[in-house]
C-alpha cells in the first residue's frame, strides 16, 4: 500500500517536474548549443566550431569579466564587514525594532532597482541634491563622486545589501547564546569568541549570504550604467550588447557560458563547504 | 581583606527594574567543600550562580575570592568554571577539540594539549577513542562527562554546576551524581552546585543551601537540615514530613494536633510551635504499647515503595499524616481502619514561633 502510494505520488509529481527541467535546461541548452556555432548565425543547425570562445581572449572581453568579478568580489566583502554588526543586532539584541528594520528592507526592494539608481544620480551628480546645495549655499562647488569604479562598488554594495543582511542575520541567529557564553566563561576574549565560537557556527548564513551577493554583483548591469556611466563595461553588458546592438548569438552565447561555468563551480564549491539544512531549518 | 573563606559573599542584592531578585545575601564557601543551592524556581538560587560566575553585575555588595574582589571582574577573567544546564558544548567541535578548548585560548602547545585532554577523558572514565568523536556523536551522559572534562581543563578555583543533570532520565541521574561526587573526592576542587533537587543535594553536598524569595532560609550540613530545619519551609521542602502545631499552656501539658503526651522541653509556657517528626519515625502503637506521644486516627490508604510502605493517615483532628515502615515492619491494620500512631520525643525536632 505504501509503496502503491509512493508510486502514485511521484506519478502525479512527474508532470510538473517535466515543466521545471524543461524551464531550467532547455534555455541552458540552448545557450550551450549557439555558443559552439560559428560568428553571427542566427540557427544551432550549423557546423560547431570554437571561435566564439577565442574572440573571448582575442577582444578583451575577459577585462569586462575581471571587472565584473572583482567588483563583485568588493561589494561582497565590504557587505559581509557593514552588514555583520546590523545581522548581529537583528539576530541577538534588537528584539521588536528588528521586524522593523526588516521591514524598511524589504519596502526599499519594492522600488525597482533603476528608479532607486537613478535617485543616487540625482542625488549625487553635480548640481543635484547634494552639490547644488552645497555650491548655493557655499558657492564653492565639488566634483561629483559619479562616473567611476568607487560609485559603481558602492551601487553593488547599496543594491545588494538585503541579500546579505538576511543570511547573514538567520546565521548568526543559529549561534548559541550559552555557546558564546560558556567560551567567555572558559576565558575567550571577544575577539576569540567571535572567531572560535561566531563565525564557524554562523558559517551557513556567511556563505548564502556572500554567494548570494556575489553572483547578483557579478551579474549586475544597471550600477555601472546608471552610476558608473560606463566607466568600466561588465560582462553582462557586453553579453546584452552581444545579443542585441552587435546581433552576434554565438558570442553572447560563449560568454554567458563563461559567466555561468565560473559562478556555477563557486557556488557548488560554496554550497558543498556548508550544511545548508541548517539554514532551511531542517533538523540534521 | 582576609578571610578563610574561599569565596565571600557580602551583602549581595540584584534588582531587576523593581523586582528583587536577592537580598542582600551573605555567604562563605570554604576551600574544597561541595556545596549545594537549593531552592525552588524563582528562589533566585540562578540568578545567584550568574552572578558568581560573572555573566551578570550585582546591583549592591560585594564577592570575593580568597582576598580579591571579584564582582567587577569579566567573565572570562575569573578563575571560575560552570557546568551548564545545557552544557553549552561547541557543536562544531570534536571531543577533543571542546576539551582543549581552555588550553588553546591560553596558547598550551598542541603536544600537551592533547596529553591533558586524554587525561581528562580517563579521569571521567570515557573511552580514549571518543577525542575525536563528534559531539553530536554522543548520548546525554558522555556529554555531561565532556562538559565536566572541558570545565576540569580550564583548571578553576571554583567550579559552579547550574543543574546540570536536571534533563537526564532518573537512573542516569543517579549514577550522575555518583560520579560527580566520587569526582569531587579525587579532584580535591571546589564545587559549587545549583538545583531543585533535594535528592540530588543530598546525595552530594557538604554542606547545603536552602533558598526562598531571594534569602538564604538555611545554611547547613545534609543531616542538620534534615533533622533539625529552621521553619517550615525548610522542613517540607526536604522530603516528606509531619507537622504538628503545638502549644502549651504550663510549660507541661502539650495541646493541639489531637496529640498526647508533655509539652517538649524547648517549648516555653504560653507559646506554640510546629513539631516534626519524619515518616520513618512512626510506628503503629499496639494496645498498651509505649511512646512520648500519640495521636488517633484511620488509616487512609497504602503505598508500596519498592522496599519502604508508605501510609496515609488521617488523624482525628482532620490532618494527614505519612508513615513509612520497612517491608517487614508493616501493619496488620485494616485500610480504613482505627490506628494509634506514636513516636519519641528524641526524634522530634521542635520549630519555635512558626
Amino acid at each position: 500500500m505504501q509503496r502503491l502510494n509512493q508510486k502514485l505520488g511521484f506519478l502525479s509529481a512527474l508532470p510538473m517536474l517535466a515543466v521545471f527541467a524543461i524551464a531550467l535546461f532547455a534555455p541552458l541548452i540552448v545557450v550551450a548549443l549557439f555558443s559552439i556555432m560559428p560568428p553571427k548565425v542566427f540557427s544551432i543547425a550549423n557546423t560547431p566550431d570554437f571561435s566564439a570562445y577565442s574572440v573571448f581572449f582575442s577582444q578583451g572581453y575577459y577585462k569586462s569579466l575581471l571587472w565584473s568579478l572583482g567588483m563583485a568580489l568588493a561589494a561582497t566583502v565590504i557587505l559581509l564587514v557593514i552588514c555583520w554588526p546590523l545581522a548581529y543586532g537583528m539576530a541577538k539584541v534588537f528584539k521588536s525594532f528588528t521586524l522593523f528594520l526588516t521591514l524598511a528592507v524589504v519596502m526599499s526592494l519594492f522600488v525597482s532597482e533603476n528608479i532607486r539608481l537613478f535617485g543616487w544620480v540625482l542625488t549625487l551628480m553635480k548640481g543635484g541634491l547634494i552639490e547644488g546645495h552645497f555650491r548655493a549655499w557655499t558657492s564653492v562647488g565639488f566634483d561629483s563622486p559619479l562616473y567611476g569604479v568607487g560609485i559603481i562598488v558602492f551601487g553593488l554594495v547599496y543594491v545588494y545589501l538585503p541579500f546579505m543582511l538576511f543570511p547573514l542575520a538567520q546565521g548568526i541567529a543559529m549561534v548559541p547564546d550559552d555557546a558564546r557564553q560558556a567560551a567567555a566563561d572558559l576565558g575567550a576574549t571577544r575577539w576569540q569568541i567571535f572567531r572560535q565560537i561566531d563565525v564557524p557556527l554562523a558559517a551557513p548564513g556567511i556563505m548564502v549570504g556572500c554567494l548570494l551577493s556575489f553572483v547578483l554583483a557579478a551579474g549586475a548591469v544597471a550600477e555601472a550604467k546608471i552610476l558608473g556611466g560606463q566607466a568600466v563595461i561588465t560582462i553582462a553588458d557586453d553579453i546584452e550588447t552581444a545579443f542585441t546592438f552587435g546581433q552576434d548569438w554565438p558570442l553572447g552565447s560563449a560568454l554567458s557560458m563563461t559567466l555561468i561555468g565560473i559562478i556555477g563551480a563557486l557556488a557548488l564549491f560554496g554550497i558543498s563547504r556548508v550544511d545548508l539544512d541548517q539554514v532551511m531549518g531542517r533538523k540534521r | 581583606m582576609a578571610s578563610d573563606a574561599l569565596l565571600r559573599l557580602q551583602g549581595v542584592v540584584k534588582q531587576f527594574g523593581h523586582f528583587t531578585a536577592l537580598h542582600g545575601v551573605d555567604l562563605d564557601i570554604h576551600e574544597g567543600e561541595f556545596f549545594t543551592i537549593v531552592g525552588p524556581s524563582g528562589s533566585g538560587k540562578s540568578t545567584m550562580i550568574r552572578l558568581l560566575v560573572g555573566m551578570d553585575e550585582l546591583t549592591h555588595g560585594a564577592i570575593w575570592l580568597r582576598d580579591k574582589r571579584i564582582d567587577e571582574t569579566p567573565a572570562n577573567e575569573r578563575p571560575t568554571c560552570m557546568v551548564f544546564q545545557s552544557l553549552a558544548l561547541f557543536p562544531h567541535m570534536s571531543v577533543g577539540q571542546n576539551i582543549e578548548f581552555p588550553l588553546k585560548l591560553r596558547n598550551v602547545p598542541a603536544a600537551d594539549r592533547k596529553s591533558r585532554a586524554l587525561e581528562l577523558l580517563d579521569l571521567l572514565r570515557l573511552p580514549q577513542s571518543y577525542y575525536s568523536k563528534r559531539i553530536s556523536q554522543c548520548s546525554g551522559g558522555e556529554k555531561q562527562r565532556v562538559a565536566l572534562a572541558r570545565a576540569l581543563a580550564f583548571d578553576p578555583e571554583i567550579l559552579f554546576f547550574d543543574e546540570p543533570l536536571s534533563a537526564l532520565d532518573y537512573r542516569l541521574r543517579k549514577t550522575l551524581e555518583k560520579e560527580l561526587k566520587d569526582l569531587h573526592h579525587r579532584t580535591g576542587k571546589t564545587f559549587v552546585y545549583i538545583t531543585h533537587s533535594l535528592e540530588e543535594a543530598m546525595v552530594m553536598s557538604d554542606r547545603i543551601a536552602i533558598m526562598k524569595d531571594g534569602r538564604f532560609e538555611q545554611i547547613a550540613v545534609a543531616d542538620e537540615i534534615y533533622s533539625r530545619p529552621v521553619s517550615r519551609f525548610v522542613a517540607e521542602f526536604m522530603g516528606e514530613v509531619n507537622l504538628f502545631e503545638v502549644s502549651t499552656e504550663d510549660g507541661s501539658t502539650l495541646s493541639g494536633a489531637g496529640l498526647t503526651g508533655n509539652a517538649p522541653s524547648g517549648l516555653a509556657a504560653g507559646s506554640k510551635g510546629l513539631l516534626m517528626v519524619r515518616p520513618e519515625y512512626i510506628r503503629f502503637v499496639a494496645d498498651g504499647g509505649t511512646a512520648d506521644y500519640t495521636v488517633k486516627g484511620r488509616l487512609l490508604e497504602e503505598y508500596a515503595l519498592g522496599s519502604r510502605i508508605q501510609y496515609e493517615i488521617e488523624t482525628t483532628e482532620g490532618q494527614t499524616l505519612t508513615v513509612e515502615k520497612l517491608r517487614e515492619d508493616r501493619t496488620t491494620s485494616a485500610l480504613g481502619g482505627e490506628v494509634t500512631l506514636g513516636f519519641d520525643e528524641a526524634n522530634t525536632h521542635l520549630i519555635e514561633g512558626d
